[in-house]
C-alpha cells in the first residue's frame, strides 16, 4: 500500500498491527539473504562527477547532477502537495543566492540550522534515486525538498524542444531561470510523465534547475529533453560548470 | 398536486440514476486487497488484508465467511492441482514506517472452512525485502505458465521494484537457485495473466488508503517473456514507471486495485478489484467484478450492464429482437406536385410488398411524390412525425405469448425492450439477474421448455424469465436465461437464421450468439 496520507496514517498503525495478526508468523522462517544494495553508501546509485563532458544515455536521460542534501520539510503524506503548495514551497528561495548563483560540488549552504552540501554526481541509472542519496548519506528520506541542477552544452540553438520530467513525489524544473515544468500532486515516477511547452536550448550552455519534495515513500527523478517527434535529444553534453 | 410532479420527478432521476451507474456487488462486499476470485466446490472466494474473505455462492451476493491463517498483507490465491495455494505478506507496506517484509506460501485442499479438506499446511516463505533493498516484499500474485506450466510469483510496492520469482508448483516453495528478478518500478498489487503469446504484468498506480481522495488505477504492460521486459502501448517499459491505463474510478466507485483475472468461459472473462471508496456505502472499500475486454492485444475495461431501453441487435445479422407481430405502417403523408407538404392526406396502404416500395399512383396520375425524391426540397414548413405508440400497436397484439423473431429495426414498440435489474433473485460474478420485457408493457421474453423464446404476457419471476447478461471480450454481450425448463444446459440467445433466434449452446467461435445494446 502506497504512502497514507497525514490523517489516516495512525489509523492504518493501528490497522497494522492488527492485519499483522497477533500470533507469530510460521516458526522457524527465517529472512532470506538480504539484497546486496544494503550498505550503506551513496554506490553503487551515484558515482562522483567527472570534469569530462558526458553525453545524456541512448534515451536521452541526463545522469549528471549537483545534488543539495535533503532540506528537513515534513510532511507524513504526499497528497498534500497541490500546484499552490508546489509553488508556494518550491518557487523559493531556501537559502540566499539559491537561484542566482550556479552550486560548485563540496559548496556548502545553511538552510535554517541545517549546513547541507552540494554533491556533483552521476549515475548508470535513467533515474536519479534521491532516497538512496539521502539514505547513503545517513540524511533524511522523508519529509524533505532536495535540490538539483546540472547545465548542458547545446552545439546549436535548438528550437521546439520540451523537457520530459518523471518525479516521485512532486516536483517543480526551470530551464535557464525560466519555469518550465511542474508535477503536483502524490507523484510516482513515470518517464516523460509531465513535459514542458515547446522550449529553445539556446547556443552553449543552458542551466537546469529542479526541486523535489517528498513526504514518505521512494524519491527519484528523471529528465531528459525530446523534439517535435517525441524521440530524445541527444546532441548534448553536460558539464556541470555554468561558465562559458 | 404540487407533491405528486415533485415525487414523479425524484423519481425519474432515482431512476436515471440508477440505470447509468455501474452496480455494486449485492451483500456485504467490504474488503481491501482482495485475492484473485477462486472457485471452490461451487462457491466463490476471495480473501483480504488482515485476514479472512468473502464467499458469494453466484458472484453478486458477497458475505464474510472466507477463512485465511496468518493476517498480514494482500494475499493471493491459485489453484493447481487438488490444493489451493495462498501466498500473503507480513510487513512491510510502508506501515509503520517499515518495508522489511516476508512472502509466504500455505496450501489447502478446500477453501469450505466447513468442509473436512480445509485446513492450511506447509507455510513456506517464498520472497523477502530487509527493508533497506529497494523492494518491499508485500502483495504477492501467482501465475501457473499455461505455455509450460511453471508457477511463477511477484511481489512488490512503490518502494523500489516489483519482482519475479519461480515456484515450485508441486510444492509452492521457491525453485531452487532461483533469484529474484525486477520488472516494475513505482506500482503496486500487482497481477498477471498470458494470452496469445503474451505474457501481462498489471500493476496498480496512485494512492490508495485514502478514501474518496484515493487515486488508485489499475495498469498495465505485456511481454513475450514472463520475466519481461513489460512495455505498455507506448512501448515504454514498465521498469520506467510505464503502464497503459485499465481502470480508475468511475461513477460513485473511486480507487480501483487490486486486479485479479476470471475466465469465465470462452470469451467471457472477467476482474476483480476492489475501489478504495464506494460512496453510496459511507466510503467503504468494496470487491467488484467487471467484464474484461481485450482490443487489439490490450484488456481493457468493461462496463456491467445497468439496465434501460434498448433495440437487441444480432451481430450476425444486424437485425434486432422482436415481438413477432403484425407491422403496423406509421401513415404517410402525401405531398402534392410542388414536393411541399400538400394536403396531408395520408396514403393508401400498399397492397403488396418487395424489395422496392410500392408506387401507387397519386390522385390526379403522373409520378408520385416521395418526400427528398427527385432534388425536390421542401416548400413550406418542416413537420415533426411522431414516433408511433405503443397504445396505437399493442392494442392488436395476441393477448398470450408470442413468438420472438428478429426483424428490420425500426424503432417500433416490438422491437424496444426494457432490461431492469431483478432484485433478489441472484445473479452471477458482477451482476443481478435481469428481466427483459417490452418497453411499457409486463410482456416479458422467456425461455421455453423445447428450448425456444417467447414473449408471456406477464411477469412471474420464473427463473426462465431472468437473464444473464455477459459482456464478451469482444464487446458484444452473451444473453442467457438463468434457467431453460427442464433441462440443465447453458444455453444461450442464438441467431440460428438471420431473422430467426432461438437457445442454443455458445458457440464463442461465431457471431451467432452475439448480440449489441442500442439505444433505441
Amino acid at each position: 500500500m502506497k504512502r497514507l496520507c497525514t490523517f489516516i496514517l495512525l489509523v492504518c498503525d493501528v490497522v497494522y498491527v492488527l492485519a499483522q495478526g497477533l500470533a507469530p508468523a510460521s516458526g522457524g522462517i527465517e529472512h532470506l539473504p538480504p539484497a546486496v544494495d544494503t550498505v550503506r553508501s551513496i554506490a553503487p546509485f551515484f558515482t562522483q562527477a567527472h570534469a569530462s563532458p558526458r553525453t545524456p544515455d541512448a534515451e536521452g536521460f541526463i545522469q549528471r547532477w549537483l545534488l543539495l542534501e535533503p532540506i528537513y520539510k515534513p510532511n507524513r503524506g504526499n497528497t498534500v502537495f497541490t500546484d499552490t503548495y508546489i509553488r508556494r514551497n518550491l518557487d523559493t528561495a531556501y537559502f540566499p543566492g539559491q537561484f542566482a548563483t550556479f552550486p560548485r560540488n563540496g559548496e556548502k549552504v545553511k538552510v535554517g540550522d541545517q549546513e547541507l552540501v552540494w554533491h556533483a554526481l552521476e549515475t548508470s541509472n535513467f533515474n536519479i534515486k534521491l532516497f538512496r542519496f539521502a539514505y547513503g548519506l545517513n540524511k533524511q528520506t522523508y519529509g524533505v525538498v532536495f535540490l538539483a541542477a546540472t547545465v548542458i552544452d547545446c552545439p546549436k540553438e535548438l528550437k521546439n524542444v520540451r523537457m520530459a520530467v518523471g518525479s516521485n513525489s512532486a516536483s517543480m524544473w526551470w530551464l535557464n531561470g525560466k519555469e518550465a515544468v511542474l508535477l503536483s500532486g502524490d507523484r510516482r515516477m513515470v518517464m516523460d510523465d509531465c513535459v514542458s511547452k515547446r522550449l529553445t536550448l539556446t547556443k552553449g550552455r543552458n542551466i537546469i534547475r529542479g526541486a523535489v519534495i517528498n513526504g514518505p515513500g521512494m524519491s527519484d527523478f528523471c529528465v531528459r529533453f525530446i523534439d517535435e517527434h517525441g524521440q530524445a535529444v541527444r546532441d548534448l553534453t553536460i558539464t556541470l560548470d555554468p561558465r562559458y | 398536486m404540487k407533491f405528486s410532479i415533485v415525487a414523479v420527478i425524484v423519481l425519474a432521476l432515482l431512476s436515471f440514476h440508477r440505470a447509468g451507474l455501474a452496480q455494486a456487488l449485492n451483500g456485504q462486499p467490504y474488503i481491501h486487497d482482495p485475492s484473485t476470485i477462486t472457485q471452490c466446490d461451487g462457491k466463490y472466494y476471495t480473501f483480504g488484508t488482515g485476514g479472512g474473505g468473502l464467499i458469494s455462492v453466484d458472484g453478486w451476493t458477497w458475505n464474510p465467511g472466507a477463512e485465511r491463517p496468518g493476517g498480514g498483507l494482500a494475499p493471493d490465491v491459485i489453484h493447481i492441482g487438488d490444493r489451493y495455494y495462498v501466498s500473503y505478506a507480513k510487513g512491510g507496506g510502508g506501515l509503520a514506517g517499515g518495508h522489511a517484509s516476508n512472502v509466504y506460501v500455505m496450501w489447502t485442499r478446500s477453501l469450505d472452512p466447513q468442509s473436512p479438506d480445509f485446513g492450511f499446511k506447509d507455510e513456506t516463505l517464498v520472497a523477502s525485502s530487509d527493508g533497506i533493498e529497494d523492494c518491499d516484499a508485500i502483495d504477492p500474485a501467482f501465475l501457473l505458465d499455461p505455455t509450460d506450466g511453471r508457477l511463477w510469483l511477484t511481489y512488490g510496492t512503490y518502494f523500489g521494484f516489483i519482482r519475479i520469482v519461480e515456484l515450485d508448483p508441486k510444492t509452492g516453495k521457491r525453485m531452487p537457485g532461483n533469484t529474484p528478478i525486477n520488472i516494475a518500478i513505482d506500482c503496486e498489487a500487482t497481477a498477471m495473466m498470458y494470452r496469445d503469446g503474451w505474457y501481462y504484468l498489471l500493476g496498480t498506480h496512485g494512492t490508495c488508503c485514502d478514501g474518496a481522495n484515493s487515486t488508485y488505477n489499475i495498469v498495465v504492460g505485456r511481454s513475450k517473456k514472463i520475466t519481461g521486459p513489460y512495455r505498455d502501448n507506448m512501448g515504454q517499459d514498465m521498469l520506467k514507471g510505464g503502464g497503459r491505463f485499465v481502470v480508475g474510478a468511475s461513477g460513485r466507485f473511486v480507487g480501483a486495485g487490486h486486479f485479479g483475472h476470471m475466465v469465465l468461459d470462452a470469451c467471457v472473462e472477467k476482474f476483480s478489484c476492489h475501489y478504495e471508496a464506494d460512496l453510496d456505502r459511507s466510503g467503504f472499500s468494496v470487491l467488484d467484478i467487471r467484464p474484461l475486454l481485450w482490443r487489439d492485444g490490450w484488456p481493457v475495461a468493461g462496463e456491467n450492464f445497468t439496465g434501460g431501453v434498448y433495440e437487441i441487435q444480432s451481430e450476425r445479422s444486424g437485425f434486432a429482437l422482436e415481438l413477432a407481430v403484425d407491422f403496423v405502417r406509421m401513415p404517410r403523408i402525401w405531398r402534392g406536385p410542388s414536393g411541399g407538404p400538400g394536403p396531408g392526406i395520408p396514403r393508401p396502404a400498399p397492397q403488396s410488398s418487395g424489395t422496392h416500395p410500392p408506387t401507387p399512383p397519386p390522385p390526379g396520375g403522373g409520378l408520385p411524390m416521395m418526400p427528398g425524391f427527385f432534388n425536390r426540397v421542401p416548400e413550406g414548413p418542416l413537420v415533426s412525425i411522431p414516433a408511433q405508440s405503443l397504445d396505437s400497436v399493442a392494442k392488436d397484439w395476441p393477448a398470450g405469448t408470442i413468438d420472438i423473431r428478429i426483424g428490420d429495426f425500426m424503432s417500433r414498440p416490438h422491437q424496444k425492450w426494457s432490461i431492469t435489474p431483478v432484485a433478489d433473485a441472484g445473479g452471477y460474478p458482477g451482476s443481478p439477474y435481469f428481466k427483459i420485457t417490452i418497453a411499457g408493457t409486463e410482456r416479458a421474453l422467456a425461455a421455453t421448455a423445447d428450448a425456444e423464446l417467447v414473449a408471456v404476457p406477464g411477469i412471474t419471476g420464473a427463473p426462465e424469465q431472468l437473464w444473464r447478461i455477459d459482456q464478451l471480450t469482444d464487446g458484444t454481450y452473451r444473453i442467457m436465461p438463468k434457467l431453460v425448463p427442464g433441462s440443465n444446459e447453458q444455453f444461450v440467445l442464438t441467431a440460428v437464421g438471420a431473422s430467426t433466434v432461438t437457445l442454443a449452446k455458445f458457440d464463442p467461435r461465431s457471431d451467432i450468439s452475439r448480440w449489441n445494446f442500442r439505444t433505441p
